[in-house]
């Protein structure tokens, strides 16, 4: 998640290598099929990086589906991604979240850790105060789910590593714009 | 009123109803029941071509030259993506097609059936949009989306894949009336705003240029001619790419040439040392602006284009219009009257001054021969000679592309029909093909070269059966020209594979294609040889023997700035002129 940018697409280097900044997309798209595909193609095809990125559909009447897109590049790069992504048929709205300001972002993630014994007690223990809930435990293991932003999960797993982390399932972050106005 | 018809009967009703009267294509399994609805009707001519690849570039040559929509219908597997390339150079350049791929029945889709792939996948990438229509019910309705789709914003490549049950299924059908797309609404008109900022910015511009595109050409007939008053208006000097000759008049004072990496000093210099650049449906692709860092620095720059991902691609704008460029130049003349501007006369003076140094260098001059045809020459005396008559031009790609464009010259929109973006060798004689078909009565001439002809030279049997009467004008210098010149440029001569071994011999080629084969060598014979060319009646093969190493020049060497281009005076030789990190360009 957190790892060192890539070097980024041609186009940023044509326009000056910049500071390399984190944006959240959001992208409402017809729910056809391969609308995703065309996303996903765009950001392979053109070397754009994605982080992460989180698809539903928010409203079955309108066919309307959200995608949720992490990405790194300039800002040059990443206006040119939105301009980009506008250019697809199916998409309706292309809207920086991290442009706009304080937005909301949120991840879950499903943590397996393994262990008996004090390690055990120390998995609850952190758990705890984390806000994490155990959806699932047996003798000698947990399943932890935890919510929050990605910084909150990253360290989550990072202190759960030494106490027997096996798996984890993370869902890739959502966000919503704060204040009382959708976007668009 | 909706009407039930079969799948296969509904796109031919649509094809109908939006007007198209051409279609070119090749019958397979998973088309026949469109073949057959074709079978029963009158209304549309269906030319078969001999490879997919030629119906998608004779899709092209047609949509180019009548600004219409290029349709082609093709089968499933093989068909489709035979079909790509044509597909990707429609995307690159900007034309409308609407491509008909034929699919295997629904049922049988992911089992790896006989001539199946996933043509909607394949496709996504190098068409604007595409549809897999899967239920009947969806057919009318896609089949016009997608012809709004491919001619409205930037136009480009549509791709409808319909499974042969759909094709035999019937269904409501409805006609195009208030076909509006949900979500895809292009802007056409400019920000009122902005565009008079860029009028005030024109009128205290002391060295302006205009940069103008296909965008223009593409917006249709009326953006040529607002542009024409504009640039009388104002009497800034005017460049077009490769795409956009001829949307301005060769002829006209204001025209500096073609620019870019084959374009004239003059067009070239202007572009660097200028204080206004207007950029007018154009891309600031890598042909045009050579080295980036070193392109124009001293210019601001407005940049007009229906595609706002164009706007700050790759060039920094100062001031982004999106719009149609009709739509953006006709404000743009009606500010300029309305203001009573007029440009700052002493500044725009020493400016033309400047560019008449930079024309004095005569930068398309060749040394001319008696012993052997110059490539320029041939194109000089084919343009001399056919200048008074209703002409549209194809090229291959590559040398011959370059000579036709600098000295081939265009005095209307849509008569020049080449591969810009992907450079597609093969595109010329299919596109000449469809140019003819759009145009029964005009004289359509390919100009090629003897390798790129040979990469659709199958089409001549299309042109045969069709009596279409284009003329392939062979430069054959016996290389792949340009490839030659980069060795040259680059690998020291080392000519890898670029000698055009074991030629067929074009006049017994064009005979037993039923075609008029013509050979010249000899620069006092080729004024006749030409007219006998255009004087028959039938599809001619001009085979025009050329100096086997000329060089394209002027050219600005990969990585090099405007400024630094090689002249054809150019003493040195060549092969020292590009440095380490210029030869990692292309």
């Amino acid at each position: 998640m957190n790892a060192p940018a890539a070097p980024l697409s041609p186009y940023s280097s044509a326009l000056g290598k910049s500071n390399i900044e984190v944006h959240t997309l959001s992208v409402l798209v017809d729910n056809e099929p391969g609308v995703l595909a065309r996303v996903v193609g765009l950001f392979s095809g053109r070397g754009y990086n994605i982080e992460s990125l989180t698809v539903a559909e928010v409203a079955h009447a309108e066919h309307l589906s959200r995608i949720t897109i992490v990405t790194t590049g300039t800002p040059e790069a990443i206006e040119q991604i939105g301009h980009q992504l506008e250019r697809l048929v199916p998409v309706h709205k292309v809207t920086d979240l991290t442009l706009r300001g304080g937005a909301v972002e949120r991840e879950l993630a499903m943590i397996k850790v393994a262990g008996k014994g004090p390690e055990r007690q120390e998995a609850l223990r952190l758990a705890d105060a984390f806000r994490a809930r155990v959806v699932d435990a047996s003798i000698e293991s947990f399943v932890f789910e935890l919510t929050g932003n990605v910084g909150k999960i990253d360290q989550f797993i990072e202190l759960m590593r030494p106490i027997g982390l096996v798996e984890v399932s993370r869902t890739g972050v959502a966000a919503i714009s704060r204040g009382p106005n959708p976007i668009g | 009123m909706s009407n039930l018809l079969t799948g296969a009967e509904m796109v031919v009703r649509a094809l109908q109803d939006q007007g198209v009267e051409t279609i070119f294509g090749y019958p397979g399994g998973a088309v026949l029941p469109i073949y057959d609805a074709l079978f029963h009707q009158k209304h549309i001519k269906h030319v078969l071509v001999r490879h997919e690849q030629g119906a998608a570039h004779a899709a092209e040559g047609y949509a180019r030259s009548s600004g219409k929509a290029g349709v082609l219908l093709v089968t499933s597997g093989p068909g489709a993506t035979n079909a790509i390339t044509g597909l990707t150079d429609a995307l690159m350049d900007s034309i409308p097609l609407v491509c008909i791929t034929g699919q295997v029945p629904t049922h049988l889709i992911g089992s790896d059936a006989f001539q199946e792939c996933d043509t909607v996948g394949i496709t996504r990438h190098c068409t604007k949009h595409n549809y897999l229509v899967r239920h009947v019910d969806d057919l009318a309705r896609v089949l016009h989306e997608a012809f709004y789709v491919a001619q409205n914003g930037r136009p480009g490549p549509v791709v409808i894949d319909i499974p042969k049950d759909v094709q035999f299924a019937v269904g409501a059908y409805f006609g195009p009336h208030k076909v509006e797309h949900k979500t895809y609404k292009p802007r056409l008109e400019g920000d009122p705003d902005k565009i008079a900022q860029a009028v005030e910015m024109m009128a205290a511009a002391k060295r302006p240029i205009f940069y103008t595109g296909g965008g223009v050409i593409n917006s249709g007939v009326e953006a040529s001619h607002l542009l024409r008053e504009l640039v009388g208006l104002t009497g800034f000097p005017i460049t077009s790419t490769l795409m956009g000759l001829g949307s301005y008049p060769a002829s006209g004072e204001k025209w500096l040439g073609m620019l870019g990496m084959h374009g004239t000093f003059e067009a070239n210099n202007a572009m660097h040392d200028c204080d206004l650049m207007v950029a007018v449906g154009a891309r600031f692709d890598d042909r045009i602006t050579g080295r980036l860092d070193a392109f124009s620095p001293g210019s601001k720059k407005i940049h007009v284009d229906i595609d706002p991902s164009s706007i700050n691609k790759n060039v920094k704008i100062d001031l982004g219009i999106i719009g149609d460029c009709a739509h953006v130049l006709r404000k743009m003349v009606e500010l300029w009257r309305a203001r009573r501007h007029v440009a700052s006369a002493e500044p725009l003076a020493k400016w033309w001054a400047q560019i008449d140094q930079w024309r004095a260098r005569k930068s398309l001059s060749y040394k001319a021969s008696k012993e052997v045809i110059k490539p320029q020459f041939a194109v000089q005396r084919l343009y001399e000679l056919t200048k008074a008559r209703d002409v549209y031009i194809t090229t291959e790609v590559g040398q011959h592309q370059m000579w036709a464009a600098q000295h081939y010259h265009f005095e209307e929109p849509n008569r020049w029909m080449t591969s810009g973006g992907l450079g597609t060798m093969g595109y010329g004689l299919p596109a000449a093909i469809g140019a003819q078909l759009a145009h029964p009565d005009a004289l359509v001439v390919d100009i090629a070269g003897e390798a790129s002809i040979l990469m659709n030279i199958q089409e001549l049997s299309t042109a045969a059966q069709y009596r279409l009467p284009v003329k392939v004008f062979i430069l054959n210098n016996e290389y792949m020209g340009m490839v030659r010149q980069w060795q040259e440029l680059l690998h020291d001569g080392r000519y890898s594979e670029s000698y055009s071994e074991a030629l067929p011999d074009f006049v017994k080629l064009a005979e037993a294609y039923g075609a008029h084969g013509i050979r010249c060598s000899d620069p006092a014979q080729l004024d006749a040889a030409i007219l006998e060319m255009i004087d028959t009646p039938r599809t001619v093969i001009f085979d025009c023997i050329v100096d086997k190493t000329e060089n394209c020049l002027p050219m600005i060497p990969s990585g090099k700035a405007h400024n630094e281009m090689i002249l054809p005076d150019h003493d040195a030789e060549i092969g020292s002129v590009i440095d380490a990190p210029g030869k990692m360009l292309v």
